[in-house]
């Protein structure tokens, strides 16, 4: 501990036969007197077993199937011999609970926000109003969103563009509604700065992009979790350099899934360039207000100053590519600086030939 | 033979429930507090010893009294109650003169559990959005609290370093809330309107005042060494602490925001600097080492603001109960050492 990051404190010593002695529920709840500070708890028996078995036994209609033969024998052996062993296996409601399973505290919760400041309600409303913009200005379209996992820890890795960036909401928007999956999208800290947008993204599933934040969705607690590799250098590029791919950082994302243990599932967006095209930077301005950029929009030409928030009607198209696999094993404290790389350009290198695959057949910027 | 403990700042809030709650235990045989107030709670046999802010007469307390395990409860985590330069005293040069009499030559400490705070990791919005106890702060640290805090951690670690043989515990708390203590946190929850920051609403972590006394009773004893986070489950916005406590919030806006807390200085509300970075970013920090270690809490994020205001509305009707006891030396005195008074199981 003291020494380096990686040592851990020695542990009480688990209880003996628990396979895992994390996944055993703490113990503490029961134990009140005053001595309970300096002892040892005394390890209770086989808690692992207890519950795998009630996920087992307790299931609607009673019993184990009949071909689970495995559950039925651990089952009987766990029971303390009751005396009439089939008709407790048939009355779930009689298995004796085990005791050192701790009662949930009261929560008093006011709000579904989550720990990352995701909040569902938000999210549904914001998907009730950005419906129409998804479904009638951007059109969307989608090619294989079967290829996105339906369950487990993925990580989205998409171009980036337009000024005010058009295709996290329409990336989010449509996953959410056609997997019925939450998508958190990991984005540049500078959001998280700045007042009400910061806390309208939070609420919405924006995450800052932080690789200790990326591990926790995607491997602790097997989300999805949309980021765009380019970074800003994505939005802030020109009308004239639209659809040619930045550099994709230095590969963090593809460290985050080896380390994760989770499959990249590139997608390539079209549409989102023409939605917001920038005519030209004004880096003066961007860095008196500390902006990442200070575009200059098409939008704000035609439009004026509503030209700010307002896109154009670009026909949207997503691809959704084959998911890549890394053949390393997770939580490695290190990975091959060389793999890394290589993942990230190859990445790179699909989802631009499949931009420009999709470019090819294009007629309209507006009909698709 | 029993424990000797030595808890440090027993006049304040933590060292006198920490020293009731060492009372109540048999294994303990001695409980020696250090402070420069009197203990401001009822205790039974804790031996009070007056001492200076830098605790310079510690370590021929340490060499008298031979104790095995020093408690430092006292780190002042609250700017708003002392100058710069007693902050320093107290946390920077008491921690120091502490762990020198701690280390000195023959010294028989052999457990040391200092109570720090979540403040060292800061509030940024490059922060993660939770905190492992591996993690360094993503900022340098801009007030003098959280600087003097890293000073006092950097003691601890090199004091762990030096002295192998010594368990060596460091908690981080997050904010603590409970029915009787009172810190610039709880008083914010207490006015009429709570104040935050405009356009912000981060995630809060809070802890039950109960299971900070439990986690420090929890960390005396053997196999307990390392760095452990002490904060309830969950990670509340700041809107949902002030709807528990059923408060409106009041926002300050988010330019010149500490020039717009002066005026609530003024008025008596305890605004500290660190809180309005809080009240922009937020912190979470994972508690789940502890977990692992063994320790249960007994009360989440929520609940621990619940329990809290629980407390606040009962006080609002039945007045406080717990200002009734007053230290008085010669009473004390006598109880603990005249011949006249009966002890159980103590061969006089």
């Amino acid at each position: 501990m003291w020494g380096g990051p990686t040592s851990t404190p020695p542990p009480t010593p688990p209880p003996t036969g628990t396979p895992d002695p994390l996944a055993r529920p703490a113990q503490e709840t029961a134990v009140t007197g005053p001595n309970r500070r300096f002892g040892r708890r005394t390890p209770s028996t086989a808690y692992a077993p207890v519950s795998s078995h009630q996920d087992q036994g307790l299931r609607p209609g009673g019993g184990p199937s009949p071909g689970d033969v495995s559950a039925t024998g651990r089952y009987h052996r766990r029971m303390a011999r009751p005396t009439q062993e089939r008709s407790t296996a048939l009355v779930p409601v009689s298995l004796p609970r085990p005791a050192e399973e701790p009662e949930p505290l009261p929560d008093p919760r006011r709000s579904d926000v989550d720990e990352w400041g995701r909040s569902e309600h938000m999210r549904e409303l914001a998907r009730r109003l950005y419906a129409p913009v998804y479904e009638r200005w951007f059109r969307v379209e989608w090619e294989h969103m079967d290829r996105i996992p339906a369950d487990g820890g993925a990580l989205l890795v998409a171009n980036h563009a337009a000024a005010v960036p058009s295709d996290a909401p329409a990336i989010m928007h449509g996953i959410e509604t056609e997997m019925g999956r939450p998508v958190y999208g990991l984005a540049d800290h500078f959001f998280k700065s700045v007042p009400v947008v910061g806390t309208l993204w939070a609420r919405n599933g924006g995450v800052v992009a932080q690789p200790d934040n990326a591990y926790r969705l995607l491997r602790e607690q097997r989300q999805l979790a949309l980021v765009f590799p380019e970074g800003t250098k994505g939005p802030a590029k020109t009308y004239q350099e639209r659809y040619r791919l930045r550099r994709f950082g230095r590969g963090g994302f593809v460290e985050i899934a080896m380390r994760a243990g989770v499959p990249v599932v590139p997608i390539a967006v079209v549409g989102a360039e023409e939605s917001m095209p920038t005519v030209a930077r004004v880096p003066a301005v961007a860095k008196a207000l500390g902006l990442p950029y200070f575009p200059i929009t098409a939008n704000m030409l035609a439009l004026g100053p509503l030209g700010a928030l307002a896109y154009f009607p670009a026909k949207f198209k997503i691809r959704v590519l084959e998911p890549v696999t890394f053949d390393v094993p997770p939580d490695q404290d290190r990975y091959s600086r060389s793999r890394i790389m290589d993942a990230s350009e190859e990445i790179r290198q699909s989802i631009q030939a499949a931009l420009y695959d999709m470019l090819q057949q294009r007629r309209s910027v507006w009909f698709g | 033979m029993g424990r000797r403990v030595l808890v440090t700042g027993l006049g304040t809030f933590w060292g006198g429930r920490l020293a009731q709650a060492l009372e109540r235990d048999p294994d303990v045989e001695v409980v020696i507090g250090l402070d420069t107030e009197e203990p401001k709670v009822h205790l039974e046999r804790t031996e009070y010893v007056r001492s200076d802010e830098n605790y310079s007469i510690l370590s021929r307390i340490v060499s008298a009294t031979r104790v095995d395990t020093i408690v430092h409860t006292f780190l002042v985590v609250d700017s708003t109650q002392v100058s710069g330069r007693q902050l320093h005293e107290t946390n920077v040069i008491g921690t120091m003169n502490l762990f020198a009499a701690a280390s000195a030559a023959g010294s028989t400490v052999r457990n040391v559990v200092v109570k720090s705070s979540a403040l060292v990791y800061g509030a940024t919005p490059r922060d993660p959005r939770w905190f492992t106890e591996t993690m360094s702060r993503k900022a340098t640290p801009r007030t003098r609290i959280e600087r003097s805090l890293l000073e006092v951690e950097g003691y601890v670690r090199d004091f762990a370093i030096d002295n192998p043989h010594v368990e060596v515990t460091l908690l981080r708390f997050c904010n603590v809330l409970g029915p009787r203590l009172s810190t610039p946190f709880s008083k914010a929850l207490r006015l009429p309107a709570v104040p935050s920051v405009l356009g912000f609403d981060p995630g809060f972590q809070l802890v039950h005042e109960d299971d900070v006394v439990r986690s420090l009773l929890f960390a005396i004893g053997e196999g307990r060494s390392g760095i452990y986070n002490v904060a309830g489950d969950g990670l509340l916005p700041w809107s949902e602490t002030a709807r528990i406590c059923g408060k409106p919030t009041i926002p300050l806006p988010f330019v010149a925001t500490n020039l717009a807390a002066e005026p609530l200085r003024r008025l008596g509300v305890d605004i500290p600097p660190e809180l309005l970075d809080l009240l922009r970013y937020g912190r979470g920090i994972d508690n789940r080492r502890l977990k692992e270690a063994g320790f249960t809490y007994r009360h989440t994020s929520a609940g621990a603001a619940d329990a809290f205001i629980q407390a606040v509305r009962l006080r609002k009707t039945v007045g406080d109960r717990d200002s009734e006891y007053r230290y008085e030396e010669d009473v004390e005195q006598f109880f603990r050492h005249s011949p006249a008074v009966a002890r159980d199981g103590d061969p006089a």
